[in-house]
């Protein structure tokens, strides 16, 4: 690992800098998918099927081809011919099953919303209209809802083809925790339930495909994160040359992992347009939305810790099992394989032995939710140190602080082989018991306990790390994911000395517009609002890999920064020409080239960079085109930490819990924007803690999403969250030149244990010892009462 | 098809509608008006706001007849010139990520400083119950709002 220089402070690095991108969004000018039109536009409406698990008969499209108003309608069988299977690009072991997943099903419906028929029509009402008149005869199949069901002997298959449901199974040990288990004079094992959770980017999932038939070229509009991923597989998915596939990321309104796929819908708009040779658009309803986006979490966690009688904790077993629902996505099996390596949290242990399965049901397939396992994990850890903490009667942040890695013990390898390069658990969690006045908390707990109070105060602790800056390729190629982990950035210095800045990362409400922009402004030293951020189109950034797993700015900055630097250093061959210098006698800053020794003797990068242009008197070698393209691919991960207080009110009479404080003091390593980062942490927090209290995706037992709306599922207000007090510790990252870690999931991965240690920790008095998620008063209340 | 009259961001317009189109769907596809956004289907999310004679209203919830006579007021002809103090608050205190609620976020909350000129804290929670974001957590949009309510309480504001 190598440890480069921080760049000089700059300008802007470190300021809380006003977005770029909010001019138009604040005046209504923003570019969703849905926003466009064009000339000829055609309207798709999919028909989905009405049952969990269904054989698929005649289907009879003739009805809506009578409507007024409709085009065209499909069929699975009608458009088979027309594209192959969706991918899944994570292998995670030998003996997974890929099953064939058709965009339209042919044969069998394997969960409710599975599409089954296509209708296309002049405008959205109508389309919806002959949506209705398609006859679909289905012969019902039994649904297969529960994954330990699923996995009986003589359970019904949700893929005939295959001989279980079983998708995967994998196993890893490190160190002996059998031995590790006999040392231990205190054992606890917990069953924790990861609920099904549904992303719910605010701006549903719409798709625009537009065919240019003489040429075999399209170019398709989708509300992604992952353009790059959507070209290179639906390129493949539909036979079109992937020089031929334009695909444009507009302004996307938010993601979650939810939108981190190739989709049905893609393959279908590009070959319902290639059928046509008319451009086709499909929005999804919000139910649409629900039933077609992959869902997150689900999954069942059998953890033990062993520990010694001070605390020190020995080894941890997990036994996983993921819910995957019908098909695999594009990372559906790899959510539980991210989540494996944070298992051991922030905490020195020698043994650990890990088992997971991977599920199929007749369910919306899951995938990434933000953190995508590293949540799972961080949940599992920090719930069962609060059990053993109550266990061995000791304070939850005593038991941590017996446990984890001290500052000077970094960088650190823990027993699932990650090296965590930097970090500062003491710091980050002394700044947030301050900030929440722990101490205080805990008295008034004893009071109110010591009155019986029927509103019992709970403390809830969680200090968690995780691995961001996703990734290094070779790690990637290690653990079966097909694609890399690299990103790559352009600056180009334009004529007038304006900045465009190229990105391949794709963001849905990050800000990277403002954030490389204050990268790029330091490096380069132009004026802010001189610089302009590009994204999102394969056609202006034909190379990226685009947005997930916090690698923004951790891969994508660092890219910047290269690529900003090589500008420069391309301004100053011809900077020195100028001033009849050599380029070593030249300082460069604010946006100016000085000879050393002779301030006088200056041009700035403007003047430089119409000289390059204009090409009238460049030395040997020098480039009139000043543009510098780096890619970075990097040789670790980075580790953001945090620790995370939460105190509730819990009504034992009503089983209402009530946030009272929440303090997040995260650790992301160097801040380019204080503001955005603060910013992702509020939405993160609020992210764990709705699945914490409030949000879950419920099938009966025939394989209905009951929670299907947004009446059922319960996505909260501003009236159900509290406000947060956030502070950060500031460890720089050690394997990149920013310094930074990545702050898009850590809120998320932070705040879950948080929350439901408080309720928990409020209810001990009563002996409860876990409460499922989502901690509603139902739940609540029976956990408090259930054995009166 | 029915004739309906309304005056949209200052324009007037007239136009055959179906009766069962929702005003949405007018502002979005009929006029352009894609300012105002879809985020549900069932009227919790509020993305679709807009003032209609000066009240805030989902207008995923009217048919487009409903609004026959009406002036209504997207997040696109809010700004007079100069931003509202609303919009400009939202940019100042980072109450936007991706942004898809904002329009909704931002008519509702200048129905809510019209009726409450100095909300509490809790009253800017409650006020904007019925308008979901993803993003922010609410943290600073519930600041941005209550620094618009300072802006416009103060001497010399816009009326």
């Amino acid at each position: 690992m190598t440890t480069q220089a921080a760049p000089p402070a700059g300008r802007l690095t470190g300021q809380p800098v006003r977005r770029k991108e909010d001019a138009r969004v604040i005046t209504g000018q923003a570019r969703w998918t849905d926003n466009l039109t064009l000339p000829g536009l055609a309207h798709l409406a999919i028909v989905r099927s009405p049952m969990a698990h269904a054989r698929i008969g005649q289907a009879d499209v003739s009805a809506a081809l009578e409507l007024p108003g409709v085009v065209a309608a499909f069929t699975g069988r009608d458009l088979a011919p027309d594209y192959g299977s969706l991918p899944t690009a994570w292998i995670v072991s030998d003996d997974l099953i890929v099953p064939d997943h058709p965009p339209i099903a042919a044969d069998e419906a394997r969960y409710l919303g599975d599409a089954v028929a296509v209708v296309v029509a002049e405008d959205p009402y109508r389309a919806a209209d002959a949506a209705e008149a398609v006859q679909v005869e289905y012969e019902p199949l039994p649904a297969v809802v529960d994954p330990a069901a699923a996995l009986a002997d003589g359970a019904p298959l949700v893929h005939a083809g295959q001989a279980t449901n079983r998708a995967f199974t994998w196993t890893f040990s490190g160190g002996d925790y059998a031995a590790a288990r006999r040392l231990a004079t205190v054992v606890v094992s917990r069953r924790f339930v990861q609920q099904r959770v549904m992303p719910t980017a605010m701006e549903p999932r719409a798709v625009l495909a537009e065919p240019f038939p003489a040429t075999g070229e399209f170019t398709l509009w989708t509300s992604t994160q992952v353009p790059h991923f959507v070209r290179l597989l639906m390129s493949s998915v539909c036979g079109i040359g992937e020089q031929k596939l334009r695909v444009i990321a507009p302004d996307v309104g938010g993601g979650f992992g939810g939108k981190l796929n190739v989709y049905a819908e893609e393959a279908i708009a590009l070959a319902v347009a290639r059928r046509l040779g008319r451009p086709v658009k499909w929005t999804a309803t919000r139910g649409e939305d629900y039933l077609a986006t992959t869902h997150g979490r689900d999954m069942i966690q059998d953890v033990e810790i062993a520990a010694a009688r001070d605390g020190r904790v020995l080894g941890l077993k997990v036994d996983l099992t993921s819910d995957l629902g019908a098909y695999l996505q594009l990372l559906t099996p790899a959510v539980p394989l991210l989540g494996r390596y944070v298992y051991p949290g922030v905490y020195k242990f020698g043994a650990h032995e890990f088992s997971c399965q991977g599920v199929f049901t007749t369910k919306t397939p899951t995938d990434s939710y933000r953190g995508a396992g590293r949540p799972e994990a961080t949940f599992a850890v920090e719930r069962i140190m609060d059990e053993l903490a109550a266990e061995l009667g000791l304070d939850p942040l005593e038991l941590r602080q017996r446990n984890w890695i001290s500052h000077d013990e970094f960088p650190y390898t823990t027993v699932t082989g990650l090296t965590y390069d930097s970090g500062n658990y003491e710091a980050a969690t002394a700044r947030a018991a301050e900030l929440f006045g722990y101490d205080a908390l805990r008295r008034e707990q004893a009071e109110r306990r010591q009155r019986g109070d029927p509103v019992q105060l709970g403390i809830g602790v969680s200090v968690y790390t995780e691995m961001g800056g996703l990734a290094p390729s070779r790690w990637f190629g290690r653990h079966g994911y097909t694609v890399g982990g690299w990103e790559t950035a352009s600056v180009r210095l334009l004529p007038t000395g304006r900045v465009e800045v190229i990105a391949g990362t794709s963001p849905h409400g990050q800000g990277h517009e403002t954030t490389f922009g204050q990268i790029a402004a330091d490096a380069v030293g132009v004026p802010f609002d001189d610089i302009d951020v590009m994204h999102g189109d394969t056609d202006v950034a034909p190379w990226g890999l685009d947005t997930y797993g916090s690698r923004s700015i951790v891969v994508g900055g660092e890219a910047v920064l290269r690529a900003a630097r090589q500008v420069v250093d391309k301004a100053r061959v011809v900077a020195a020409h100028m001033l009849e210098v050599s380029p070593g006698d030249l300082e460069f800053g604010g946006g100016r080239f000085s000879v050393r020794g002779d301030p006088d003797a200056s041009r700035t990068i403007q003047d430089v960079a119409f000289a390059a242009f204009s090409a009238h008197d460049l030395p040997p070698g020098a480039d009139p085109v000043l543009l510098a393209e780096a890619t970075v691919d990097p040789e670790a991960f980075s580790y953001p930490h945090g620790t995370h207080l939460c105190a509730v009110e819990v009504d034992t009479a009503t089983g209402l819990v009530k946030v009272r404080s929440y303090v997040a003091v995260d650790d992301v390593g160097t801040v380019i924007n204080p503001m955005i980062v603060d910013g992702q942490v509020h939405g993160g927090v609020a992210q764990g803690l709705a699945q914490a209290l409030y949000e879950e995706a419920v099938y009966d037992a025939g394989g209905n999403l009951v929670t299907g709306s947004m009446v059922d599922y319960l996505v909260p207000s501003a009236a159900d969250v509290p406000p947060y007090v956030t502070d950060r510790t500031e460890t720089p990252a050690t394997t990149n030149p920013l310094g930074v870690k990545g702050a898009g999931e850590a809120g998320t991965i932070g705040s879950t244990p948080a929350v439901v240690n408080a309720v928990v920790d409020a209810l001990r008095p009563y002996g409860v010892t876990d409460i499922r998620m989502p901690c509603t008063p139902e739940r609540v209340w029976q956990a408090t009462h259930g054995d009166a | 098809m029915v004739l309906i009259s309304t005056t949209v961001d200052g324009a007037d317009h007239a136009d055959e509608v179906e009766p069962r189109l929702l005003l949405v769907h007018y502002l979005r596809t009929r006029l352009g008006r894609t300012g105002t956004v879809i985020g549900c289907d069932t009227s919790n999310c509020g993305a679709c706001t807009v003032l209609l004679d000066g009240l805030s209203v989902k207008s995923c919830t009217l048919l487009a007849v409903q609004a026959d006579g009406a002036e209504i007021t997207t997040v696109q002809g809010l700004a007079d010139g100069d931003l509202h103090p609303v919009q400009r608050e939202f940019a100042e205190n980072h109450a936007l990520q991706c942004g898809y609620c904002t329009a909704g976020m931002i008519m509702s909350a200048v129905d809510l400083l019209m009726e409450n000129p100095d909300p509490s804290e809790q009253e800017v929670r409650d006020g904007l119950e019925g308008n979901l974001c993803r993003c922010t957590g609410y943290h600073n949009i519930v600041k941005a709002v209550r620094a618009a309510a300072a802006g416009l309480r103060a001497p010399g504001a816009p009326a």
